[in-house]
């Protein structure tokens, strides 16, 4: 008799693939954030169908005339998943080490993920500054998954910095324009040893699974799902999508051809 | 002695009563000292600090925590 169990729930039992970064194991290649969702109940719901375990946040002032619930910590609990401190909006790297220290000093982890913007226009990533911030968290013990451009000499140098992880963007943040350059996606794969995770730029899930088609270990996505207009069903979408081109990509494509081969045998046709 | 000090919280300026700690400032915004992080003259303070560090005239408090954010 063939097996009839799903994809999701037999897999990770009986072929174990997880995303390890800075040795710590992850039960989901999905990283999703916590922002710009209608409600913080919408986002747990999504959170929860998305099946990550690695959840972005951010560091902010507490808002003291208290206009709305914005402690993500009433809303996640960090026993369940766990939290990922961002320096987004970060646009120096001064800034961004003090953003990380900030995190870090919840108690909650020594991960963080990395952000210098560069172009307020479109939010892309300063190189320069953002190697420089790794370098200086790393020293001082973070676990530091870096974003960046599709760049294999920024993605080589962060690397070298010390990072735990580079994620290089599929497209802008918030674009939903997929993965503009899929060529240098694989060719950053190709050369790093830490994990590649494609951050920012997935809009729907056929991009998603694209990206985990070129191979790399993850990938990191929030607009794409809390501005779906069914959140909930579309972060079920994005873990099938990743898990289809995780499977997809271990299974290794045909070769692509330019020309038809038939799929049905060409003896046995009646006369 | 002034009855009250001026500080720096959160980018506004207030008035505090003097010679509060820095945990009992955060106990009467109605916060949980545990899911807050502070920074007191650009230097963070470990959360062991927060009852032993008394918030002087002319500090310059940031109070943070985790929000949403991608």
């Amino acid at each position: 008799m063939t097996p009839t169990a799903t994809a999701s729930d037999s897999e990770p039992r009986t072929d174990p693939d997880p995303l390890v970064v800075g040795g710590r194991e992850f039960r989901s290649r999905l990283l999703v954030g916590t922002g710009k969702y209608a409600s913080n109940e919408e986002m747990v719901a999504a959170i929860r169908a998305s099946g990550a375990e690695c959840v972005t946040v951010s560091v902010r002032r507490v808002d003291l005339d208290r206009t709305r619930d914005e402690a993500i910590l009433h809303h996640l609990d960090p026993d369940e998943y766990f939290l990922l401190p961002n320096t987004a909006g970060c646009y120096t790297a001064d800034e961004a080490v003090r953003y990380a220290r900030l995190g870090r000093a919840t108690g909650f982890t020594d991960f963080v993920k990395l952000e210098v913007i560069g172009d307020q226009e479109t939010l892309l990533p300063d190189p320069q500054a953002t190697i420089e911030a790794a370098r200086v968290l790393a020293d001082e013990g973070f676990k530091v998954m870096a974003y960046t451009n599709d760049d294999l000499v920024t993605a080589l140098r962060l690397e070298d910095a010390g990072c735990a992880a580079v994620m290089p963007l599929a497209s802008p943040i918030g674009s939903g324009l997929g993965v503009v350059n899929p060529h240098f996606i694989r060719q950053i794969k190709r050369r790093l040893a830490v994990p590649v995770i494609v951050d920012a730029g997935v809009g729907t899930a056929s991009d998603a699974c694209y990206a985990m088609e070129q191979g790399v270990d993850g990938v990191l996505l929030n607009s794409a799902i809390a501005g779906a207009d069914d959140p909930v069903r579309m972060a079920r979408a994005m873990r099938l999508a990743v898990e289809a081109g995780r499977a997809a990509w271990r299974a290794g494509r045909m070769p692509v051809r330019g020309v038809a081969v038939p799929s049905s045998p060409d003896h046995g046709m009646l006369d | 002695m002034s009855q009250s000090i001026r500080i720096q919280l959160n980018g506004t300026e207030r008035e505090i009563t003097p010679a509060v700690s820095v945990r009992e400032l955060i106990v009467s915004l109605d916060l949980e000292p545990e899911l807050i992080v502070v920074e007191r003259n650009r230097s963070i303070l470990r959360r062991e600090q927060y009852a032993d560090v008394t918030v002087e005239e002319g500090d310059v408090i940031e109070l943070v925590h985790f929000v949403g954010g991608g």
